[in-house]
């Protein structure tokens, strides 16, 4: 896809991630009139969220219409540049060249990170069995492929995106034999202002899993899968409020979909010395300001690398970043009061669903001596314990020691376990809340919806 | 509109879009690799580019992640 003018040597904005926060960010810039380019590594634009093939039949997506109207607009106005993997971006005196695999380089003044979020998995027995997938592995299958993962699939995890897989499987035929939740659930939902927002989804899944008969299940976790050269059953576990086990049973299925959350992408954003900080679950994310500028000029960051916060917020920090980027284009307005406040409020939500879903330190008692923790690598718990046993207290050092994380995925896979396997005191770098918010505050947020 | 490719000279039928990596899951093949040191099977796990689980060769290519790689028709897929 390509824009109607010729592309200039070098745009006002080029953006890299095409998901709600980039294509956001990237509109909102070109209809200032910068010259825009964005870079997605997909086929289609979408990101992890909107994942359409385009045929008919398809269970609708919320926001899609939405979505799809903005990428429109967007094509006509911008160069798109799909199936480009951005694997570095080197800073120029005038700006910045981001290099795509397979050679396109794109030479901006301004850039904008958009690259989102994946899953998060942890380790257990078992865990690298064929047949074990992401929950946004079986998402990505069935929405963006038409694959249905497998005709019994477990469903295991903590967090609001366990619903919505669960409820698309068995919406397409698979059997779930139960959608288990590490943490106490739909505690969030019961909050009285939280509940506005989300609690209708929610409701919306679980009215669909009595339809289909699927078991939701709190304080419950797979802990670990069973096969011989593929997954056959899993064992899951009732779990006290630390995820320690108090009891298990054999749950015969062929395919499992799991996750704890997701860990945002940032690699460019730290390539380029962007400053980070700690998520409200610990998870390094880059340091953003009001208007999603990072620590170094030039370059904006929106969506989940900025904070893991769901499409909504996405598409809010995408356009205070198309805004704010525009702003020192054109030297006009930056983004508007009610863009940041709606934007706070989003994030007030985000932070509260990361309080009321965090990983709790019990899921170290799942694995055994001989549990694979870095997959890439086959390095087993026993081998991160010798690196401790030799003084290794930090990921570092122990990636050094054990091989853990140097592998093909450098570990975007086990860097979470590992840190915290590591560190002996995964709470330790965790902050209370990430955003400064209390529950007053959140109560005087002015609440609206979003506007088309 | 289904096309057919080869992986390790077996048929499998795949659709316009559909990555190598999905139709292989889709056909029911869920291992197709082994890994250097223990020789365990591996397939799609992320299924989204992170993992780089399940590598496989397109043509004679160097290894790609059969979860991105779009299938096209006669493709002939190699695993290791």
């Amino acid at each position: 896809m390509t824009g109607p003018s010729p592309s200039p040597a070098i745009y006002d904005l080029a953006v890299v991630g095409g998901g709600p926060a980039g294509v956001a960010g990237a509109l909102t810039a070109a209809l200032r009139g910068l010259r825009v380019a964005l870079v997605d590594s997909g086929a289609r634009l979408g990101g992890q969220y909107f994942r359409h093939r385009g045929v008919p039949g398809e269970p609708p997506t919320e926001g899609f219409a939405r979505f799809a109207r903005q990428v429109r607009a967007l094509t006509e106005r911008a160069e798109v540049l799909t199936g480009r993997q951005v694997w570095a971006v080197t800073r120029e005196d005038d700006g910045f060249t981001a290099h795509c695999l397979g050679g396109t380089a794109v030479r901006c003044r301004r850039l904008l990170i958009a690259t989102g979020a994946h899953d998060r998995p942890l380790p257990f027995p078992g865990w690298d069995l064929p047949g074990v997938l992401t929950a946004g592995g079986a998402q990505a299958l069935l929405k963006g492929q038409g694959v249905v993962a497998g005709d019994r699939v477990v469903v295991a995890g903590t967090g609001p995106f366990l619903l919505p897989v669960a409820a698309g499987l068995a919406a397409a035929g698979a059997r779930i034999p139960g959608v288990y939740e590490a943490n106490g659930g739909l505690g969030l939902a019961r909050h009285p202002l939280l509940a506005l927002g989300k609690a209708g989804e929610a409701a919306r899944h679980l009215a669909a899993f009595a339809r289909h008969r699927v078991p939701y299940r709190t304080r419950h976790a797979v802990v670990a899968a069973h096969g011989d050269r593929e997954l056959e059953a899993v064992t899951v576990a009732r779990l006290d409020r630390d995820w320690n086990v108090l009891d298990t049973r054999r749950v015969p299925c062929d395919t499992l979909a799991t996750g704890y959350g997701f860990v945002p992408q940032i690699d460019l954003g730290v390539q380029l010395g962007c400053a980070t900080r700690p998520d409200a679950d610990g998870t390094p994310v880059l340091r953003a300001d009001a208007a999603q500028r990072t620590t170094v000029p030039g370059v904006w960051a929106a969506g989940e690398p900025t904070g893991v916060g769901g499409r909504h917020l996405s598409e809010l920090e995408g356009r205070i970043a198309g805004l704010s980027a525009a702003a020192d284009h054109d030297d006009g307005p930056g983004p508007p009061e009610l863009l940041l406040r709606r934007r706070a409020r989003q994030r007030a939500f985000a932070a509260a669903l990361l309080a009321a879903y965090p990983v709790k330190d019990g899921w170290r008692g799942w694995l055994r001596d001989d549990t694979l923790v870095c997959r890439c690598e086959e390095v087993p718990l026993a081998r991160i314990r010798e690196a401790r046993d030799l003084g290794a207290t930090d990921a570092r050092s122990v990636k050094l020691l054990s091989r853990a994380g140097m592998g093909w995925c450098q570990g975007r896979i086990c860097g979470h376990p590992v840190a915290c396997l590591a560190g002996g005191d995964p709470a330790a770098p965790r902050r209370p809340i990430a955003q400064p918010v209390t529950l007053a505050a959140l109560a005087e947020l002015t609440l609206e919806e979003p506007h088309d | 509109m289904t096309f057919e490719i080869t992986v390790d000279g077996r048929p499998v039928p795949a659709l316009p879009g559909q990555t190598v990596g999905a139709a292989l899951h889709a056909a029911g093949i869920r291992a197709w690799r082994t890994t250097r040191f223990g020789g365990r099977p591996r397939g799609l796990f992320c299924g989204i580019g992170v993992c780089f689980d399940c590598l496989v060769s397109v043509n004679g290519g160097p290894v790609e992640r059969a979860c991105l790689t779009e299938a096209r028709p006669g493709d002939q897929v190699t695993t290791s």
